[in-house]
């Protein structure tokens, strides 16, 4: 996050031979891949903050049974704008915010591959996030479907819909660019001597996550555009009544949507990583097993997509193998967190902010992912299938998982950002109200969905009534300790502590052998890798 | 570090995502082609009438149920709620469907199949399914289905609901994209 | 400790949380597992959901413990020095083949639980269940009887202008009544969007698509109320189409199906009703007989009828409009 405004200035020099422009317009034409990737993260930020607050509209209507705050319909446009959102404008532009700034710095590279796309990568995105919100101010709302967006109810929308799969166009267009940045930046403009099997585990997670994006992502656009003609233009891909079907979209849905969620999931596999070796003070346990496990999570995320509708009424045959291939999932998962465990065993921990937030991850995470693994039993999934165990599940891998990577990784990388230590104290502050409100919000809705409450209910019975009390209570605390985060962050850009090169005691890499804050231009000759 | 490789890889992997996009289309005749072969949300192709040997050692309840869409006034009703019958013996229905409107509209009914793997063994000849019907403002007419229950009916199934949603048929005239390729319409 | 006016919540809250901890019988308000089973398949559903908790927890206990163990004792305070070592191949390989094994432990029940949820074949009776914005039709297939249910919580307490009653937004004008010990298939379908049937407690969840019927079975071991709701989001009023079963024994059930009989052949047709209930193609007005509430309708009937110089003077029903959706009548025809 912030690429210290009055640093950069200092930094740039007039080397392109023509002047670099100021002002909005230097942000506007940027190629420079840390101006971009801290472009990418104050986005993902602010988004962070919008979708955060609809999140809190959906709780604070759910603190008491009974509608008090908002009308069904606009809780729809909640929970349809809060998923869409988190997760395509929060978790995957930070992840690209990261890439951006991290992949040249630890392969040694002096910029991306194509600086161009690079822009026009990062540009899109704040036209698509204005499409989505649009849709609020438009006749009916915004887009009121749920962020899978299943058809026929999706197609009964008014023009907020379209909005929406426009803004989906472009956001996947988006990150297509940005994949095909990070996998060209990191097959071939890799310093001398880094092999591909000596490469960062986080450049690792993000190449493999790159390619899952190509190969996905233009499905998703696909099922939304056979949507879009549904809606406009007489087609009838998913109408029975002129021979489609509705249950085919979530099949191509899914297919993009199975491999997302390890899209979302993969660099913080990475982050944590590298977190891990470092205030442990000793290297990463079981390398080589780091990347066969996450390449084969990637490719098993292909044959699992159906385990999301195990409802709709599939053959025996095909519930059966999709309940396999998920619980197969569980073994490469399993090695990960063994190997993190393995690196922290017989280490020299010290627990600063980013090691709190990873060790968190772990935990948290694991316990996401025993809930998948709950979820994968086919008979149990339907029981469980839309309602708030489900919510509880995927929030644990969500924000335990990603959303604590992401925040251990900006405070981990901070300071080469910047120049400046964060604060400390501030840091851990931040991390126990997060960690806490985390498990107050999530971990009670296991106990709502078990008892059978489902999911996209804007009211209730009332003996789910304590949780979602208690639900509403953590998920205030979650959302404002928030801000103290926003307040490390402005503060380290301001000011404080200056940081070493080194900045942490056990840190290995390429990056760390740059000044903080790191420079404009870094790597412009090539360093070579023993 | 060289450019050009820069350029070659860029071609290879924007190639790729248009290969992805194009195979986002291509999972709808697949999709169909799994289902046809597995028997789920069959294709309700018209068969020939074959001589087929008559299993009576078997007898299966076939059920008969029917919908309309929210949106088409009509009403629409199996005239027996259910028949026994041999595997491999022919057998006609009757449905009967009423406008109950004051205007013609054309309507298409879309079968399904309980259990789904069922369709694949109910051989039709004669179907008001194959082209939509137009019904006159207040017309009610009986319509035929004739088929034969293919023997090769998997033992452990005793009962069959075939089952009729009419709706109004879109588009009427223009040639229907993007919805199953088999014929019913 | 401040006692402010918070206090209360913080109570609830502290209780709620002790309450996780000690068990769910103490505090009948905080369910905390999956609901009683009343039938063969939700006990195989319940006891495998328990494995699995148990197999998930000695996990955690085993991996965490050796992390938390991990954390106390190889802190860089505690004067703990960093040993070198990254990998052993022994320990990667055990670790991949172990968790393997537990799966195929895990996955055999399971397979076979799958097996009997998908056997629908040779069923008691088979009732068609038809989901439509934002309520839920039953057609018991062989009887001739055709009814709507829809939520009965009076909208007051929704808008909490009453209190709530015990069984808020789980009590409908209609439940679908069924006999215990016999095995029922429900064929599902909508006739706008897609819906989801879902009774916890006798562990039967399945969509239900517009035009296509899709099947599921349940047997009840007891007799009972048993409440569901819709699971599978439909629009604005999603959280409002609640699912009643009502399991009795096979005499109370005879008795109820004789009624609902003589009560479907009640006389038939108003042309006024027939075109709110079914709209005119094309027009701006659709079809209402999927949208409106058997009560809402009666209510624009006579409405209709009292304006407009229709001055009729009577009421509509709300269990004739039921009698006139389509089909209704057919059931009714069928039943004298």
């Amino acid at each position: 996050m912030a690429h210290d405004a009055t640093h950069a200035h200092d930094a740039i020099p007039a080397h392109d031979g023509h002047g670099q422009p100021g002002g909005i317009m230097r942000w506007l034409t940027t190629t420079n891949h840390k101006d971009i990737g801290s472009l990418y993260l104050w986005f993902a930020g602010t988004m962070f903050l919008v979708a955060g607050s609809f999140a809190l509209v959906i709780r604070a209507e759910l603190f008491q049974p009974g509608l008090q705050v908002v009308h069904p319909d606009f809780f729809n446009q909640m929970t349809t704008l809060h998923g869409l959102i988190m997760v395509f404008g929060v978790i995957m532009p930070a992840w690209a915010g990261f890439a951006n700034w991290q992949i040249p710095l630890m392969i040694g590279a002096p910029d991306m591959a194509f600086p161009r796309m690079n822009n026009w990568g990062f540009w899109l995105l704040p036209v698509a996030g204005f499409l989505l919100l649009l849709g609020l101010f438009m006749p009916g709302g915004a887009a009121a479907g749920g962020w899978t967006m299943y058809p026929p109810l999706f197609v009964q929308g008014g023009i907020s819909y379209d909005l929406t799969i426009f803004a989906i166009h472009i956001l996947g267009a988006s990150s297509i660019m940005g994949s095909i940045n990070i996998i060209t930046t990191v097959l071939n403009m890799r310093a001398p001597g880094m092999t591909l099997m000596k490469m960062p585990l986080f450049v690792w997670t993000w190449l493999i996550t790159a390619y899952l994006l190509i190969a996905t992502v233009p499905v998703l656009a696909g099922a939304v555009t056979m949507l879009l003609t549904d809606r406009h233009f007489d087609t009838h891909f998913f109408n029975p009544a002129g021979g489609g079907d509705p249950v085919m979209f979530q099949h191509i849905f899914w297919f993009f949507g199975h491999p997302e969620v390890y899209i979302l999931i993969l660099p913080a596999f990475g982050v944590v990583s590298q977190i891990i070796p470092t205030f442990a003070r000793k290297p990463l346990f079981g390398y080589a097993s780091m990347v066969y496990a996450t390449a084969s999570i990637a490719i098993l995320s292909f044959i699992v997509w159906a385990h999301h509708m195990f409802t709709v009424g599939m053959p025996a045959a095909a519930q059966l193998f999709f309940m396999y291939s998920t619980m197969l999932i569980a073994v490469p998962t399993g090695v990960k967190v063994f190997n993190w465990v393995a690196t922290m065993w017989k280490g020299s921990m010290t627990f600063e902010t980013p090691m709190l937030f990873a060790i968190a991850f772990v935990c948290l995470f694991t316990i996401g992912g025993f809930s998948g693994l709950v979820c994968a039993m086919t008979p149990v999934d339907i029981q469980i299938h839309d309602t708030y165990y489900v919510v509880a599940h995927f929030h644990y891998v969500l924000v335990s998982g990603a959303l604590f990577a992401i925040i251990a990784g900006v405070y981990y990388w901070l300071p080469k950002w910047t120049g400046h230590m964060y604060d400390e104290k501030l840091g851990k502050l931040h991390f126990w109200l997060s960690v806490i409100s985390m498990n107050v919000t999530f971990f009670p809705m296991h106990f709502l969905g078990l008892a059978g409450m489902p999911r996209r209910y804007a009211d209730y019975a009332l003996q789910f009534a304590e949780f979602n009390m208690i639900a509403s209570i953590g998920a205030f605390i979650f959302g404002f300790s928030q801000l103290i985060f926003l307040a490390v962050i402005i503060k380290a850009i301001r000011g404080g502590r200056k940081a070493s090169d080194q900045v942490w005691e056990g840190a290995q890499g390429l990056e760390w052998t740059v000044p903080s804050p790191a420079p404009y231009h870094t790597f412009e000759t090539a360093p070579v890798v023993k | 570090m060289d450019k050009a490789d820069n350029r070659i890889l860029l071609k290879k992997l924007v190639v790729v995502t248009v290969g992805m996009f194009g195979f986002g289309f291509a999972m709808v005749p697949f999709y169909y082609k799994i289902c046809e072969v597995t028997g789920i949300n069959s294709g309700d192709a018209q068969v020939l009438a074959r001589n087929t040997q008559v299993d009576t050692r078997r007898t299966i309840t076939l059920e008969f149920d029917a919908n309309v869409d929210a949106h088409l006034p009509w009403r629409f009703r199996p005239l027996q709620r259910s028949i026994r019958l041999h595997p491999g013996e022919m057998v006609q229905v009757l449905y009967e469907v009423e406008n109950l409107s004051d205007r013609d509209i054309t309507g298409q009914a879309i079968p399904s199949y309980g259990p789904q793997l069922a369709g694949r063994y109910v051989k039709k000849i004669e179907c008001f399914c194959f082209t939509g019907q137009t019904l006159k403002a207040g017309e009610k007419k009986q319509m035929p289905v004739m088929m034969v229950m293919d023997p090769a009916l998997p033992n452990d199934v005793h009962t069959v609901t075939l089952s009729y949603t009419f709706f109004v048929q879109p588009d009427s005239g223009k040639a229907a994209q993007g919805g199953r390729p088999a014929a019913n319409g | 400790m401040k006692r402010g006016a918070l206090r209360p919540l913080l109570g609830k809250t502290l209780a709620a949380l002790s309450g996780t901890m000690i068990s769910g019988a103490v505090w009948a308000g905080y369910q905390l597992n999956l609901r009683e089973p009343q039938s063969a398949l939700a006990r195989d559903v319940y006891n495998m959901h328990t494995l699995v908790n148990l197999v998930c927890l000695a996990i955690f206990v085993v991996v965490f413990g050796a992390m938390f163990f991990s954390i106390w004792k190889h802190r860089k305070s505690a004067g703990h020095q960093a040993e070198h070592f990254h990998e052993n191949t022994t320990v990667e390989v055990i670790w991949t083949v172990i968790p393997f094994l537990i799966l195929i432990g895990m996955a055999y029940p399971a397979t076979r639980t799958v097996l009997a949820m998908k056997d629908t074949s040779n069923p008691d009776m088979t009732i068609k269940v038809t989901g439509y914005q934002w309520k839920w039709e039953y057609d018991y297939l062989k009887d001739g009887v055709k009814f709507m249910s829809t939520l009965a919580t009076p909208r007051a307490q929704i808008e909490n202008r009453a209190d709530k009653g015990a069984e808020y937004l789980l009590e409908v004008d209609n439940p679908l009544v069924v006999p215990v010990g016999k095995k029922v298939r429900v064929l599902l379908t909508a006739g706008d969007v897609i819906h989801s049937w879902w009774i916890p407690e006798l562990a039967v969840k399945q969509d239900a698509i517009p035009g296509f019927i899709r099947d599921a079975w349940f047997k009840s071991e007891t007799t009972g109320t048993f409440r569901g709701q819709c699971v599978e989001l439909c629009g604005k009023d999603h959280a409002f189409m609640p699912i009643v079963v009502k399991v009795v024994s096979q005499a109370e059930y005879d008795a109820w199906l004789a009624s609902r009989k003589q009560g479907a052949a009640s006389p038939s047709s108003a042309p006024l009703s027939r075109a709110v209930l079914n709209g005119r193609p094309g027009a701006a007005v659709a079809a209402f007989g999927g949208q409106l509430s058997d009560a809402d309708i009666a209510a624009a009937v006579a409405f209709q009828r009292n304006s407009r110089d229709n001055k009729v003077g009577d009421m509509a029903q709300p269990e004739r409009v039921a009698s006139l959706k389509p089909g209704a009548e057919a059931a009714a025809r069928a039943a004298r």
